[in-house]
């Protein structure tokens, strides 16, 4: 039995009819995984299908990123500093996926605690694309993206603070949808930047993502933050939709070819296209944006100091030197963030650079939603350019610029964002994303939908 | 003797509330086995996050509202970052009054038994810290313990300005602090470490030096007279104090420099992202005004203008429990209120101190039926004993075959006549005592009270 490209569509489907069992099921992707994975490094953790069949999910096995707390199964944010920690309790989102007949496939990997937009940057090693392995998958949440792409899961949870659900969907071609702020409760998400990010889901189709939001989406007494949003269907037929020209042109030729071209489909298909030429604050996005995410991160990391949990340190003088050398397993990146925010939010800056990123964002937000009235979503690509080799981005810094400088926008302004594969580039695929309104996640899905079907850009997938 | 100016920072544990501040493990922490009354919010850890006790507004707002304080309508929370074994996140989740934030009440006061007014500046909502323990004592032992069963429980910090100016007022302040605090039901006397403060001394107008964690009205007071010393003979040696942190050493009196954090450490505030800001409406305050039922003095103002004697009145007005039976009885019987004031100040307040009662009944049906019946009761003991019934909630009915005052007259004048030879030549006290045996056998002791009241007025009729 073979379900390479299946979607979990067709895969529920099939088990309804009785021409699949969630055995076999479980049992082709978990033996896939263990396969592929020396390759492609995608999980950090498998685990052994255990299937109970009962529920909507009929016990089928998810992937999830390793920031979403599990319980009783290891949960390591791909940092050395989590290697060995296990949650005594399972993140909101799991427990809704278990109570609806899911379960945990394995945990994927990611850049650590999902600082990172390329996959690298992992204390597990990178993940590779499936669609070259020499090439990143993008990030963070890498793991995930790789898994879906190459049949190793059959859809997976994943996390997004500032892209890092759609960016690794653009990069492998598939579909990657990051909800609303607040939409799915990010209670046992483990924090980066509590603010900005939320739990996403990446599947190989619109419907698929659908599915899962469905049953995880919804205010949790546990997250302040959470809110309901509503979940019927939305009846579009002809979208509207608005694209900011200046972010197609920070893009790469090739993308550029490939997103204008999908536009001309879509509008033949009957989309109603608009243009705007710019979107003002575009310069202020990533300052803002890394600004609030490193002040965050540096609370939320101070917890790490190996007492309660995390490595053992084998001889300290007292326990100011305890924590210092604790901490030290955190990895560069992460160091270097946490030191960035301490600095922000250090007496003196506090007011120069966290309260006017805090005001810049109300901006971008009141910008946002005056552009986007009358609209069904704005359109634009997700990355601005294409996978690129694994180990590159240390040397040119303008990639990591530009794989941020499309995708902290819907972070900013809480709203739902979808990105779908748009275009085809050799054997990569080129992602464009549709950004609503926040709580209007049903209709930025419905107008993907619609989309997807139009653009047609995987043909071997089997709905 | 120079001037000493003092402030304090008295931090109140809200031992009415039923959980912690942020999650649902029991406030009632202590005496359990070390770490067993926590969960992954009060332990910070991965992916945990708080959610506000809405019921600890509420009690902090009754006790800013008693302190005259004034709330405000949003008040924030921020993370204030120092890395301390006892504190599971290393930030501390509390409220700020500076970059942007708010506490939850301000500009309050309280008046000293002098009648000096000490200004309160702010009160605010934080959590408590885990507790260390220490093998023997902190110099010599191997190891710290931490125990987190405390970490997480709800305090609210009362700043008051440097208004004090000797060591007593600061231990009358704590008193009436005290009080005030049992009028709202926080009986900080029964729960050891609940109430603790951080004195803030300043001699000669020199550096203020903060005292740490004393604990109870009296240490306050040896606190300062300590350092009121301390700093008076540095100041004549021409020693100049320097700002300080010092820690109170409960064993030896004394105050001890406090090694590692110096004055204005570097907290990093910033505002908490996963809880939203409180907001205290005027339906919440006017809820809660109701609730505390105003101060002593307007208590005191009302059994006066009742017709209440002034030491009955003081008796009644300061202990909040007295004052609201009395309430009670007045709505129920107006007849009544002067005997329950007489009741509540002397049987009522002996029973609650010999038997350590903490509140009274709700339901005072039980307390009139035993006013109604007062003159009845033979004798003060069962009085007693009727009271002591009420209080532990059992049902009160008195039922003596009782008889009137009209009725038995013409009883006692028959008896009289049938007896007139034996007593016509005997003493008062001798007649007395004969004709109150042949009474009490005719209509029993539980008449013993009304049968000597109309014996005695029969007998100076006739006399
Ligand atoms: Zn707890």
């Amino acid at each position: 039995m073979n379900l390479e490209g299946y979607t979990l569509q067709l895969i529920l489907r099939e088990i309804e009819n009785g021409s699949l069992s969630p055995e076999d099921v479980n049992e082709f992707y978990y033996k896939r995984s263990v396969e592929l994975n020396s390759v492609l490094n995608a999980y950090i953790t498998l685990l052994e299908p255990r299937s109970r069949a009962e529920g909507d999910l009929k016990g089928i096995a998810i992937a999830i990123k390793d920031n979403i707390s599990t319980k009783g199964i290891r949960t390591t944010c791909a940092s050395k500093m989590l290697e060995n920690y296990v949650p005594p309790y399972d993140a909101t989102a799991v427990s809704s996926l278990k109570k609806h007949g899911g379960s945990v496939l394995g945990k994927t990997n990611m850049d650590e605690f999902a600082m990172g937009s390329s996959g690298e940057n992992s204390a597990f090693g990178p993940t590779r694309n499936p669609l070259n392995k020499e090439y990143v998958t993008g990030g963070s949440s890498s793991g995930s993206a790789a898994a879906v792409a190459a049949d190793m899961a059959p859809i997976a949870l994943g996390s997004d603070t500032g892209g890092s659900v759609r960016a690794p969907a653009s990069f492998t071609g598939i579909v990657g949808f990051k909800p609303s702020y607040g939409a799915i409760s990010r209670y046992g998400l483990i924090a980066y930047a509590n603010s900005l990010e939320v739990i996403g889901i990446l599947g190989k189709s619109v419907e698929d993502v659908k599915i899962l939001f469905k049953m995880i989406a919804g205010k949790d007494p546990m997250d302040s933050t959470s809110i309901n949003v509503d979940l019927k269907e939305k009846n579009i037929s002809k979208p509207n939709i608005l694209v900011i020209k200046s972010f197609v042109e920070l893009s790469s030729e090739e993308v550029k070819k490939e997103f204008y071209n999908s536009i001309g489909k879509l509008e033949s298909a009957g989309f109603g296209i608009s243009y705007v030429d710019k979107f003002s604050l575009t310069d202020y996005m990533l300052s803002s944006y890394y600004t609030i995410a490193c002040a965050e991160a540096s609370t939320n990391l101070s917890r790490y100091d190996g007492i309660r949990y995390g490595p053992k340190v084998e001889s300290a003088s007292n326990w100011r030197d305890y924590i210092s050398k604790a901490r030290s397993f955190f990895g560069p990146e992460v160091k270097a963030r946490i030191m960035m925010g301490t600095f922000i939010l250090s007496a003196g800056y506090y007011e120069t650079y966290y309260l006017r990123a805090l005001q810049l964002r109300k901006m971008i937000k009141q910008e946002f939603e005056k552009i986007i009235s009358g609209y069904d979503a704005v359109y634009v690509p997700t990355m601005p350019v294409l996978p690129w080799k694994i180990g590159k981005a240390i040397e040119d810094p303008k990639i990591a610029y530009a794989a941020d400088v499309l995708t902290v926008l819907p972070n900013l302004t809480g709203s739902p964002a979808i990105s779908i594969p748009v275009g085809k580039v050799r054997e990569f695929f080129v992602g464009g994303q549709f950004i609503g309104l926040r709580a209007e996640d049903m209709k930025v899905l419905k107008v993907a939908a619609i989309a997807e079907n139009v653009l047609q850009v995987k043909k071997n997938g089997r709905n | 003797m120079e001037e000493i100016k003092v402030g304090l920072e008295v931090h109140v544990q809200l031992v009415t509330l039923k959980t912690k501040l942020f999650c649902s493990c029991s406030s009632d922490y202590r005496g359990k086995p070390p770490n067993t009354n926590i969960c992954p919010v009060c332990t910070g850890l991965p992916g945990s996050m708080p959610t506000l006790n809405k019921k600890a507004v509420e009690e902090a707002l009754k006790v800013a509202l008693m302190l005259n304080a004034q709330p405000y309508e949003t008040s924030y929370f921020f993370r204030k970052t120092y890395f301390y074994p006892d504190l599971p996140k290393n930030f501390q989740i509390t409220q700020y009054d500076k970059a942007g934030g708010y506490p939850l009440a301000h500009d309050g006061y309280l008046k000293l038994s002098n009648g000096k007014t000490v200004r309160i500046e702010r009160i605010h909502l934080e959590e408590d810290p885990g507790r260390i323990y220490y093998e023997g004592s902190r110099a010599t032992a191997r190891y710290s313990l931490i125990d987190y069963n405390r970490s997480g429980i709800a305090l609210i910090e009362i700043v008051t300005a440097p208004d004090m100016s000797s060591p007593e007022e600061a231990r009358d302040f704590v008193e009436r602090l005290t009080t005030i605090l049992s009028d709202v039901g926080i009986n900080v006397k029964d729960y050891e470490g609940s109430l603790r403060v951080d004195v803030n001394v300043s001699y000669a107008g020199g550096e203020r030096v903060e005292v740490k964690n004393v604990t109870g009205a009296a240490s306050v007071e040896k606190a300062i007279i300590y350092e009121m010393f301390r700093q008076k003979t540095m100041y004549e040696k021409g020693i100049k104090v320097v700002r300080e942190t010092r820690a109170w050493d409960e064993k030896r009196r004394i105050t001890i420099a406090s090694r590692g954090k110096e004055f204005e450490a570097e907290y990093r505030y910033m505002p908490e992202p996963d809880l939203p800001p409180v907001t205290i409406t005027e339906s919440l305050i006017k809820k809660v005004k109701e609730e505390i039922g105003g101060s002593q003095e307007d208590r005191y103002r009302e059994l006066i203008n009742d017709g209440i004697n002034e030491e009955l009145a003081k008796k009644i007005s300061s202990d909040k429990n007295l004052f609201n039976v009395y309430e009670k009885i007045k709505f129920y019987e107006p007849s009544l209120k002067q005997l329950a004031a007489n009741v509540l100040a002397n049987e009522i307040s002996y029973l609650i101190k010999r038997y350590s009662i903490k509140t009274l009944p709700e339901d005072v049906s039980g307390l009139a039926e035993i006013l109604q019946n007062y003159r009845i009761i033979p004798d003060h003991e069962s009085v007693v004993a009727y009271l002591k019934k009420w209080i532990d909630g059992e049902k009160v009915k008195i039922s003596f075959k009782t008889v009137s005052a009209e009725n038995i007259q013409n009883d006692i004048m028959q008896i009289i006549s049938e007896n007139y030879e034996k007593i016509r030549n005997l003493e008062y006290n001798k007649k007395f005592e004969f004709l109150m045996g042949i009474l009490i056998k005719k209509f029993g002791k539980e008449n013993k009270k009304v049968l000597v009241e109309e014996l005695t007025k029969v007998l100076n009729k006739i006399k």
